[in-house]
């Protein structure tokens, strides 16, 4: 994008269109002939990796917006219904959910790595500022579309982080309505945030364009900080950073796959598959794991104003680095000094990463405190003294130089890059650790799952004994609300024919209505149907129940999680441990205690369970030995019973999970051929290179 | 071209100039006003947050029922003597946000307490009945409030709003 290109197309028709929109041209220059520094390491792939993320993003985002419903009674179903029905829905869903993760994930590393090699420096201070520009509008869409699900966690953050606008000065409140379109986070709010969510990836992409047109402007910095002054010192964009790009993107794409295809829930909260509830708060409000740092910084400032201005303080004043830094010396490879302050700044980001996640009480409070101060101490406090007092040691002549220095010198840049991988690494994952951790519930004993791990199918056998339990115990109180009585006959489910599923269907009978004279009537239940709710509303179940509204069943083993703790949650990242919700489940089933431990205060009509938070539970115990019969031998015992729901409600809840790991399976194997391909690729072409 | 149209030399031509841009800059900030307004809540929003009656008699003594206003819980205590007591014994002064608890109930109706059940921290829901103050206490960020709904402790930085509301009669009140 910088000047007239020499591009010279051949073809006649070519020609004239290149004459009346240079376009080719400019493609050429910008992505062919674009001189690129020798001496880019892989830090540098994941302007790429974004660039490839943003197309993912919008592109499934666009076909998840044909099949969503944006209104507050019907986009959580909608949700639960892409993931059931549309083919490949689950997979869309996962992709573009993981995918946020991902995005931020290697927006950071970008950021770090500009930070680091001095990328902000003279002549790129508009270039940076453009990033911060992305980097706000990326923050906004994330925020918005981890509200349409319209879950609980949805709802309240949206009440949460609107509310921060309360914090203004006398027209706070008029500005949170004017946000919300009503009186309350409702459906007005969930439409807007909607139009807008789909709008910005467009803006996003537009400023984009102007980031990529100020990078070739004033060219790529690189890691040695130097301007590329000869031929020698650059190499043509094609092929050779195009090549070492898609292996970058290809090895990104393997980290991305583990999460689509084996953690899918891991990095979001477990709270989201409970439907938006406006009458109760969660227990824990926490953001997703990527804004974490910021919301520390809100938390740590006792005052409400001072506290958001903080927060958007810490994002704003990235837009300044290029003037709070003034050091001549670009990349910190050759500041000792600064380098050693930009690795305790990164630990101090994950510090507060991992104190948003936490209550904010005692111990955590203090050091929110500390953290905060030196978050801002770096960028108001060290960084324009260290442009003072330090010495930074020389710099190369030139790029070609740092090349030559580089291949005979030491593998030094591995071990940091090992490091700092593990560091990526943490942030990630301990943010999402302990934004899943649930507080006061006893941690249930872990079972053996046969539909765990790698390639872990249902145990059909299981799930028809647990599917009859739930009909002739759980039914009487419990809805199933997002399953129909087909899915019963689906692959992956518990093995019934399609005339089974009809069979089971017609026991049911399902209001319907009104016919032609204008009345409701009674049917039994067809296939299309699904599993009836025992109570026509809320009310009446809150009523039938002691005041307790007994949950639908369908999503139950996807909202109920614990915390895990360090290191376990490492562990369950290899191991694909997503199991908490059946362990819990089953846990709590076998969990009745007839007498509450001496000291525990059970109020009345609640009975002692030693797995429900808080110990006393509504519901009195369930399930007794010997209630269900089973025909094929198995024992009728309460824990097998336990097991046996617990793995119906587990298809329950996501019926292509055997789907889902498949699917992975070959995903993998075509990744790591088409990894290993282009990195002997890359090789070839970069072996003339050196 | 002459300097005719310099600073200190207004001709027509300049007049114009700035008349039309002082009309495009007026019909500009006029445009804003219904793309803003439209995001204000809508006709049938307003309409649907028009004032509602409660009935109170079936809310014994130490219990509160929630109900909602304007997409809003409003928690409605029947408070105890001791309750009433606990709120009126503490020093106005020595609260965050001074308010007696005269000030946040209606007169002779002293043992009905209507606060708006949303935390003015971030907005929450408080939980009732909890609470080292026997008030209501905020699970999000750990705010605390009185028998009066008035904060005790924690990020929170005012009261709890008492909604608009009156007695209709003895047992029955119209809030909004
Ligand atoms: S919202 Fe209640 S304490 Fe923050």
């Amino acid at each position: 994008m910088s000047g007239p290109s020499d591009f010279q197309p051949t073809n006649p028709a070519l020609k004239w269109i290149e004459r009346r929109l240079p376009i080719m041209g400019l493609m050429h220059s910008s992505f062919v002939a674009y001189p690129t520094p020798r001496n880019l390491n892989y830090w540098w792939t994941f302007g790429a990796i974004l660039s490839f993320m943003l197309g993912v993003q919008i592109l499934t985002g666009v076909i998840l917006a044909m099949h969503y419903t944006p209104h507050a009674d019907m986009a959580f179903k909608s949700v639960e219904l892409i993931v059931r029905d549309v083919n490949y829905g689950w997979l869309l869903r996962n992709i573009h959910a993981s995918g946020a993760s991902m995005f931020f994930f290697a927006v950071y590393i970008h950021m770090f790595r500009g930070l680091y090699y001095g990328s902000y420096k003279e002549p790129r201070e508009v270039l940076w500022i453009l990033g911060v520009i992305i980097y706000l509008l990326m923050m906004a869409t994330g925020f918005m579309g981890y509200v349409l699900p319209w879950g609980q966690m949805s709802f309240w953050g949206a009440t949460v982080i609107t509310n921060l606008f309360s914090a203004v000065p006398y027209f706070g409140e008029s500005i949170v309505t004017l946000l919300w379109g009503g009186y309350a986070v409702g459906n007005p709010t969930l439409n807007r945030f909607f139009s807008l969510h789909y709008l910005l990836p467009f803006v996003i992409a537009g400023v984009v364009v102007l980031h990529i047109w100020a990078l070739h402007v004033a060219g790529q910095n690189n890691p040695a900080g130097v301007e590329p002054k000869t031929e020698k010192d650059t190499v043509p964009f094609t092929p050779y950073a195009t090549m070492k790009d898609m292996f970058g993107v290809s090895c990104f794409l393997l980290f991305f796959a583990w999460f689509i295809f084996y953690m899918p829930n891991y990095l979001g909260d477990p709270e989201n598959y409970i439907p938006a509830n406006p009458a109760v708060t969660p227990a824990h409000i926490v953001p997703e794991w990527y804004y974490l740092p910021f919301y520390a910084i809100l938390r740590s400032i006792p005052n409400k104003l001072a506290g958001v201005v903080a927060m958007f303080g810490a994002i704003i004043i990235l837009a300044f680095l290029p003037w709070l830094d003034s050091a001549k010396t670009r990349s910190s490879k050759y500041r000792p000094l600064a380098k050693q302050f930009f690795w305790m700044f990164v630990v101090v980001c994950i510090g507060l990463g991992y104190l948003g996640a936490q209550p904010p009480e005692g111990i955590y409070v203090i050091v929110g405190r500390i953290l905060t101060f030196l978050y801002f101490a770096y960028f108001l406090i060290l960084l324009p003294l260290l442009a003072r007092i330090e010495k930074p040691r020389p710099v190369p002549n030139s790029i070609a130089d740092d090349v030559l220095a580089k291949t005979g010198g030491k593998p030094a840049p591995m071990v940091s890059t090992v490091i700092a991988l593990m560091v990526a690494g943490g942030l990630l994952l301990g943010g999402a650790e302990s934004a899943r951790a649930a507080e006061g519930s006893a941690k249930p004993p872990a079972q053996k799952w046969s539909f765990s791990g790698p390639f872990g199918k249902f145990d059909r056998g299981a799930m028809q004994r647990g599917l009859k339990v739930y009909k002739e115990v759980c039914a009487s109180c419990h809805g199933l609300s997002f399953v129909a009585f087909r899915n019963l006959a689906e692959t992956g489910g518990p093995g019934y024919s399609v005339a089974q599923a009809q069979a089971f269907a017609s026991e049911y009978k399902v209001k319907d209505g009104p016919n032609d004279q204008g009345e409701m009537f009674e049917r039994p239940g067809r296939p299309a149907d699904y599993f009836p709710s025992p109570f026509p509303n809320e009310q009446a179940a809150r009523a039938a129940n002691g005041g307790a509204f007994p949950p639908d069943l369908s999503l139950i083993t996807k909202a109920r999680s614990y915390s895990r703790g360090f290191p376990m949650f490492l562990i369950d990242f290899f191991t694909q441990y997503q199991e908490q919700g059946p362990d819990y489940v089953t846990a709590l089933l076998e969990g009745y205690e007839d007498k509450p431990p001496a000291g525990f205060n059970l109020p009345e009509g609640s009975y002692y369970n030693t797995y429900f938070p808080g110990h006393a539970i509504k519901m009195p115990k369930p399930l007794n030995d010997g209630q269900v019969t089973y025909d094929d031998g198995s024992p009728a015992t309460v824990a097998q019973y336990a097991k046996d729901v617990t793995h119906f409600l587990m298809w329950a809840a996501e019926p292509h999970m055997e789907a889902r790991k498949q699917l992975g399976l070959q995903v993998f194997v075509f990744l790591i051929l088409l990894t290993v391909l282009l990195y002997f690729t890359k090789k070839k072409v970069w072996a003339n290179a050196h | 071209m002459t300097t005719a149209s310099s600073a200190d030399n207004p001709t027509r031509r300049d007049f114009l100039y700035v008349a039309t841009g002082a009309v495009a800059a007026v019909g500009g900030a006029a445009t804003v006003v219904p793309l803003v307004s439209q995001m204000n809540p809508d006709a049938s929003t307003v309409a649907a947050g028009a004032p509602i009656e409660v009935d109170l008699t079936p809310i014994a003594e130490g219990q509160d029922i929630k109900v909602f206003w304007r997409g809003k819980p409003i928690y409605i205590s029947h408070r105890t003597k001791k309750q009433i007591e606990e709120a009126r014994k503490v020093p106005v002064s020595s609260l965050p946000d001074p308010q007696s608890d005269e000030q946040r109930v209606k007169p002779g109706h002293d043992q009905w307490l209507v606060v708006v059940g949303i935390c003015t921290h971030l907005g929450c829901i408080p939980i009732a009945n909890e609470g080292a103050y026997d008030g209501f206490f905020c699970p999000c960020h750990g705010s605390v409030y009185d028998t009066s709904g008035r904060i005790r402790q924690g990020p929170a930085p005012t009261n709890l709003a008492v909604p608009p509301y009156t007695f209709v009669s003895d047992t029955k009140i119209q809030i909004g």
